[in-house]
């Protein structure tokens, strides 16, 4: 973050921002509440939801207002911001409304909509309901890994999260990354982790995949899919042997390596 | 041959010029994809073999061309014999023995084959007697029809790169934007962006390279002036692009059209190809040690790819799909480095206007909107085509006057401007002057150009119904009030032509077209509710009709109307029941005919061939 240079007002109050950060960087910091359901801190914005839509202003501006979504705008000096008003109200309400008529099993849906006072979408119900909300969260953080595993087929109403030629990906490598950024909890991932007693046997199905885990080294428990430990070691530089051994088992040697290290007065 | 500096390109230029004047006839052969589907090419060929065949008198030499398209196209094949300048529409190849015999070896005139101007209701011999073409001012379409667009020498005689020989020798990079900002030249794509100030943002931009590309993704339905401009005057294009290559100080490019103009891409390839071939793309053009090249993307032919930050990303190879752009593409564009993106009709103004002068281009038009506009005029209009009309012409002038009026001289409805996100326009606003703020006041737009005429037996909603499908299905899916918005925006229409409008369907359509237009990504969404706003600016009681009374008055919706035969106007010729395809009209002759409605199926066939106007929708 480069120096905080830039004084903008939200909502009437007075902050400073640094060059680049955005107005739902700089609301978020400040503890202002503006409704995302498109964002990741983590991933570029993307601006597809318009829930976050807000007023922007400038004294500049002889009097002009527009809406603007607040995860994409970058700041300037001297904006005037304004997060809830009647009209952005309406806007929310709709995008909401829409989406629950597009989604209505979702309950991350179904929540946010009632908070804005929509309990039953006026709009028509497809013929085929989905939880999907086509954030693409999914494929943006997929990419973001520098995997490009999944992507969308067809546009408009017909726009899917999809896999190249409806086949297991070959690019996948089971990171499950997408599962788990999925805020709609719509992508399937299921891990078994019965256990052999050769020390094989735990499993990661998605995409059509049936991934194999690797083994954690100590307690025998599957940490990560064989061909995300190789994926991920390839790309560090880093030896296969360093993701071999789970969270908790690292996280317990080093408290041992601690430990002994005050009883003995030394390093093991 | 490489053309190395200004003095040989006007050499070049003449020594042509010369080699074209020694052909005392010309034959021009349209060769745009209206006339090549109707069998222009084949014209071409018998009148090629057969002039060779009859070694006409040696002073009689003659010169078939295959120009682009000139814009007449529902009259074509055309033909026209210069310089006499004399017009032949709906040409065969079997009226070519006689256009030989007859016309070039007799110089009689072949009646049959002159076209009729349904005004003056007589028949025109010369091009430039047809009103169509008369009350035309062409710029950006004024080689089209009368080179050969596969011949660059042929561009050049026309005084081809005349413009960048001038923007190159004698002007600086800001000199040449000053000429376009002093012509008041804005965007032909749909925007209306002063071309100028996007010229000048983009040269001051910190960061390098620039680019500077064309949109040939001409994606509104029914419109073909930018397809017709790079199918005939592929150059004019080009040297556009260099010259405002020059300007902001760029080194490459794209054209980016449509894989379903296969024409143009063929044009354009060819274009490039000879002038690299010939030095006015590449390195050093004309020795002034400017380098600019330029190369194709061809479009998989999503509307959205014209949007101009959708376009970008599919050339870099990434998914068509609009950004958020608080930051401009003159900042970042293409592969974020700053980008000037014009459409193909903007470039084609641009060699004119350095080389006749900005004063020249501001001297037409009004005030705000200078120069000309190119429009594909369709419909339900007698003469359609491409005209290029001074901005400012009313609306009146170009469909009654140019357009030769409604096709049956039936009532005026409505014209549809500016493609499918664009407005209505009622019978109250034709002197409307055809600018870029006069339209957008009155909620429609310039768009690129699109003009679609409508007649009375026109049902509103369902124009506004077809404009939503069409955005629903070429919505890119990533702003959800695109995607779903105008979906349910469309399955309300959907119900209300069905039947099953409700009490207060237009009230919630007009909020969620308030917040559609408000609150979308692009200006694809944001515009996207336009035709259903604009039809019920003008139209209003066509919808309540239709949610009230369950009854569509133009007769389209077919659940809620019936045929008649009326009393007064039948004459009993069974006309009607010979063209019914179910058999469902019955009378006898010289007799009242009946239909019977249980059997119709509300085609409407009858309606159509009653010469008395006697087929009359009731509820």
């Amino acid at each position: 973050m480069s120096e905080k240079t830039i004084n903008l007002e939200i909502n009437g109050r007075f902050f400073q921002a640094g060059l680049g950060e955005t107005v739902l960087g700089v609301a978020r910091r400040e503890g202002i509440e503006i409704p995302t359901l498109c964002h990741h801190d983590a991933l570029e914005p993307f601006g597809s939801c318009r829930l976050c839509v807000v007023e922007i202003t400038h004294k500049d501006w002889k009097g002009w207002t527009g809406l603007v979504t607040a995860c994409l705008y970058p700041v300037e000096e001297g904006l005037q911001v304004t997060t809830d008003n009647a009209e952005i109200a309406t806007v929310r309400k709709t995008v909401l409304d829409l989406l629950l008529a597009r989604c209505p099993g979702s309950d991350l849906i179904r929540r946010l909509a009632a908070a804005h006072g929509v309990t039953r979408t006026s709009y028509k119900k497809p013929p085929h309901p989905t939880t999907c909300i086509l954030c693409g969260m999914c494929v943006r953080v997929c990419a973001a890994k520098g995997v490009h595993a999944i992507g969308t087929s067809g546009r408009g109403i017909e726009k899917k999260i999809a896999i190249p030629f409806r086949q297991a990906p070959p690019d996948c490598i089971g990171c499950a990354s997408c599962a788990h950024i999925c805020p709609t909890d719509t992508i399937r991932c299921e891990d078994t982790d019965t256990v052999r007693s050769d020390g094989s046997g735990g499993v990661r199905k998605i995409w059509g995949h049936s991934f194999e885990m690797a083994m954690c080294d100590t307690c025998g428990k599957p940490i990560l899919p064989r061909k995300q430990m190789e994926y991920e070691a390839a790309r560090s530089g880093l030896d296969e042997s360093y993701f071999t051994v789970c969270a908790s088992c690292s996280q317990a040697k080093t408290f041992k390596t601690i430990g002994s290290a005050f009883d003995m007065g030394g390093v093991e | 041959m490489r053309i190395e500096s200004v003095k040989s390109l006007n050499s070049l230029a003449d020594e042509v010029r010369r080699e074209q004047k020694k052909q005392s006839i010309e034959i021009l052969v349209c060769a745009g994809t209206g006339c090549i589907a109707n069998g222009s090419l084949e014209v071409a060929e018998s009148l090629e073999r057969s002039i060779s065949r009859r070694k006409l008198d040696v002073k009689l030499k003659l010169g078939v061309k295959r120009t682009g398209c000139h814009g007449f196209c529902e009259k074509g094949p055309l033909v026209v014999i210069q310089p006499a300048g004399i017009f032949y529409k709906g040409v065969r190849a079997k009226d070519v023995k006689e256009i030989v015999e007859k016309t070039l070896e007799g110089g009689e005139i072949i009646k049959r084959l002159l076209y009729r101007d349904p005004l003056a209701k007589k028949k025109v011999e010369t091009y430039k007697e047809i009103p169509f073409y008369n009350r035309q001012h062409r710029i950006a379409l004024r080689n089209i029809g009368k080179i050969d667009p596969a011949d660059i020498d042929d561009y050049i005689a026309q005084g081809g790169y005349q413009g960048l020989a001038r923007a190159l020798t004698s002007m600086e990079p800001e000199g040449v934007i000053d000429a376009i900002d002093k012509s008041g030249l804005r965007g032909r794509g749909g925007g209306g962006f002063p071309t100028g100030r996007k010229w000048r943002t983009c040269r001051n931009a910190p960061d390098e390279p620039r680019y500077v590309l064309c949109n040939a993704d001409e994606g509104d339905p029914g419109a073909f002036m930018d397809r017709s401009i790079c199918e005939g005057d592929p150059h004019v294009v080009i040297e556009g692009m260099v010259i405002g290559a020059y300007a902001v100080g760029a080194a490459s490019g794209f054209i980016y059209v449509r894989d379903e103009y296969p024409l143009a891409v063929v044009n354009l390839a060819r274009a490039i190809t000879d002038a690299r071939e010939r030095g006015l793309l590449g390195d050093d053009i004309l020795g002034s040690a400017f380098s600019y090249d330029v190369e194709i993307a061809r479009g998989g032919g999503a509307f959205v790819c014209g949007e101009s930050s959708a376009l970008m990303r599919s050339v870099a190879g990434e998914v068509g799909e609009p950004r958020s752009k608080y930051v401009h593409s003159v900042i970042k564009g293409l592969y974020n480095k700053p980008t000037v993106l014009n459409n193909v009709e903007t470039w084609a103004n641009v060699p004119w206007i350095i080389t006749e002068g900005a004063e020249a281009f501001g001297a037409l038009g009004t005030g705000k909107s200078t120069g000309t506009k190119a429009f594909s005029l369709v419909g339900k209009v007698k003469n359609t085509g491409l005209v290029e009309v001074p901005m400012g012409i009313t609306l009146r002038e170009i469909i009654f006057d140019i357009g030769g009026g409604i096709i049956g001289d039936r009532p005026f409805k409505g014209v549809q401007t500016g493609g499918p996100s664009g407005g209505c326009l009622p019978e109250s606003e034709l002197d409307l002057p055809v600018d870029f703020d006069s339209l957008t006041s009155k909620g429609s737009m310039m768009g690129s150009g699109g003009m679609i005429v409508m007649d009375d037996q026109t049902c509103m909603v369902d124009v506004a119904r077809y404009f939503l499908k069409f955005l629903v299905d070429e919505s890119c899916g990533k702003s959800v009030l695109c995607r779903e918005g105008v979906n349910q925006l469309w399955l309300m229409l959907e119900d209300i032509c069905a039947g099953k409008g409700k009490k207060g369907d237009i009230e919630k359509i007009e909020a969620l077209s308030d917040a559609i237009a408000k609150a979308s990504l692009c200006a694809l969404g944001k515009s996207a509710p336009n035709p259903v706003l604009s039809t019920l600016r003008y139209f209003r009681d066509e919808y309540e009709s239709h949610i009230k009374k369950k009854h569509c008055p133009a007769g389209i919706c077919k659940d809620l109307f019936k045929f008649k035969i009326s009393k007064e106007k039948c004459t009993g010729c069974e006309v009607c029941a010979t063209a019914c395809p179910v058999d469902c009209i019955t009378g006898e002759k010289k007799k009242l005919h009946k239909i019977e409605n249980k059997k119709c199926t509300r085609c409407g066939a009858c309606r159509n061939v009653c010469l008395f106007d006697a087929v009359e929708v009731v509820r």
